[in-house]
């Protein structure tokens, strides 16, 4: 029970700590500005975080157009069509992906992809597009794992009554199993969302981290997460608040999908 | 019994089932007649479920599980290689123990097969909901809530779903398995009154614990013991005047 209000009390905490450095900044600097402004430059006091909503938008909006398909299909794939025992041994070697440190997979995106995409598609490589890559497949784990619990949870007897009135096995799969299992599915994504828009150290390395409103996924451009953590270590005052408050934009953010993939288990729940 | 009867529209010969080292059923003979109601009794584990299942190769999807035999349906070996289990499924129709509704609305439930089917147009489905509701007297009651839940009905007109569900592909077989088992009697009474009034039209196949059931309702009846078909003959016979020792004992309660 300790244990367990220690991990509450933390979260609050953070949460405290976070709105007491970051709150006062909206009030100083104005939502608006701070929202909507175009131009982040600490050293003439512009704190416009703007661009890299829109960068994080892209690379989040990117990351789940590559995880969630793949995701999904994997999660059915699994379930559907693969024999038991060969799910027992896959499931948690993908959820093994989930444990690899997100600096390897960094790398692995400036060594291969980046040079890749600079010699295939142009741009410097290190780009948005770069990026949803590295993210779409960091959040294959999340997306796979409670896909395939959803899916895995969907009665028998609705497969077979799909089967025994002549469906396909594909259309029981797509008419019945995914239908049934939707709110898991959807929660997974949610989930997933919020790893790819709270993912750091992977995105830093190569997102290329200009700061400007990106026009082509190929652009370099700088999420709200790499803005924190390039920036941190040298900030001071009024800068230093702007990144807090850049924090709380961030943590409102995941919040808020948190709560949305909660209510929509709890949705899928009440129905079954 | 071993002659091939005219009007079987299912006719099994020496049907053998295993799954994995399990013999389910031994050597087994049926015969399912045109619009008549033909019910499998017997103890649990006696394979009367399994063999129901062997009549729409619902067991297909249980990993291990052989068949060596004829299935016979309208004279075609149901098991031969190359033949359609989609189609013959869509002939041969199932009701489950359990209502198994899906997840949808109601009339999404009743479509679902003319949906699998590839049928479109909006007026010719409307039309089936009507039908198959109707027939499985379920129109009045739902005629106003047909985009509401199918979940959210009673146990027996979900039931009764399932059914209106099955008469909108318009299978010649239908396939019962304990179909009353999760409902209380005046619910278990509908569904027999329904089934009464569907052998007008379909053929039917019943598997049931209840013994009481199957004297009420079918023209014939097999029982089954241990995976062998015991007895099989007119309801009447086999309930009043059983040949075999064994099915004595059943009917008349001594078993078990």
């Amino acid at each position: 029970m300790l244990v367990a209000f220690s991990a509450l009390a933390s979260l609050l905490l953070i949460a405290v700590f976070i709105l007491k450095e970051g709150v006062p900044f909206f009030f100083k600097y104005g939502l608006g500005h701070f929202l909507f402004g175009l131009t982040w430059d600490p050293q003439a006091g512009q704190f416009g975080i703007y661009p890299m909503i829109v960068a994080s938008l892209w690379v989040t909006l990117g990351a789940m157009a590559i995880g969630a398909p793949l995701g999904i299909a994997g999660a059915i794939f699994l379930n559907e069509f693969v024999p038991r025992s060969v799910l027992r041994v896959v499931k948690p070697t993908i959820e093994l992906l989930a444990g690899i440190p997100s600096v390897v997979y960094g790398f692995l995106g400036v060594m291969v992809l980046a040079p890749f995409i600079r010699a295939h598609l142009g741009g410097p490589g290190l780009s948005i597009l770069a990026a949803s890559v590295i993210l779409g497949i960091m959040v294959l784990p999340t997306v796979i794992s409670i896909s395939t619990d959803a899916i895995g949870a969907v009665p028998n007897s609705y497969r077979e009554g799909a089967l025994a009135l002549g469906a396909t096995r594909w259309q029981s799969v797509t008419l019945v199993t995914v239908k049934a299992a939707r709110s898991g599915i959807i929660a997974s994504i949610i989930l997933a969302m919020g790893r790819a828009l709270g993912e750091t150290m992977a995105v830093i390395m190569v997102v290329g981290n200009a700061v400007k409103v990106p026009h082509s996924a190929l652009d370099s451009a700088r999420t709200l997460t790499a803005n924190i953590a390039l920036e941190m270590g040298y900030a001071t005052g009024l800068h230093r608040e702007a990144l807090f408050a850049t924090g709380v934009v961030l943590f409102v953010v995941i919040m808020l999908l948190n709560a949305m993939a909660t209510s929509a288990i709890k949705a899928g729940g009440r129905r079954a | 019994m071993t002659t091939q009867t005219l009007d079987a529209i299912i006719s099994i010969r020496n049907l053998d089932l295993h799954y994995g080292q399990f013999q389910a059923l031994k050597s087994v003979p049926l015969d399912v007649r045109t619009r008549k109601i033909t019910a499998l009794i017997g103890p649990s584990g006696c394979g009367k479920s399994t063999l129901l299942r062997c009549l729409n190769r619902m067991n297909d999807l249980i990993p291990g599980c052989r068949v060596a035999g004829k299935v016979l349906f309208e004279g075609r070996d149901i098991y031969a290689s190359g033949e359609d289990v989609c189609l013959l499924r869509k002939r041969v129709g199932m009701v489950f123990q359990r209502p198994n509704p899906f997840p949808l609305s109601i009339r999404e439930n009743v479509v679902f097969g003319l949906r699998v089917a590839g049928v479109r147009e909006r007026a010719r489905l409307d039309t089936i909901v009507e039908r198959s509701l109707t027939a499985a007297w379920l129109w009045d009651q739902l005629k106003d809530r047909l985009d509401e839940p199918a979940l959210g009905l009673p146990l027996d007109q979900q039931q009764r779903l399932c059914v209106a569900r099955l008469l909108a592909v318009e299978p010649e077989v239908i396939l019962m398995d304990e179909p009353c088992s999760a409902l209380d009697p005046i619910a278990t009474a509908r569904i027999e009154e329904l089934m009464i009034e569907l052998k007008k039209r379909y053929t039917i196949a019943i598997v049931t614990h209840n013994m009481q059931q199957a004297a009420r309702i079918s023209d014939f009846s097999g029982y089954m013991l241990l995976g062998e078909m015991v007895e099989f003959g007119p309801t009447a016979g086999v309930f009043t005047s059983p040949k075999d020792k064994r099915t004595q004992d059943y009917v008349s309660g001594r078993y078990g």
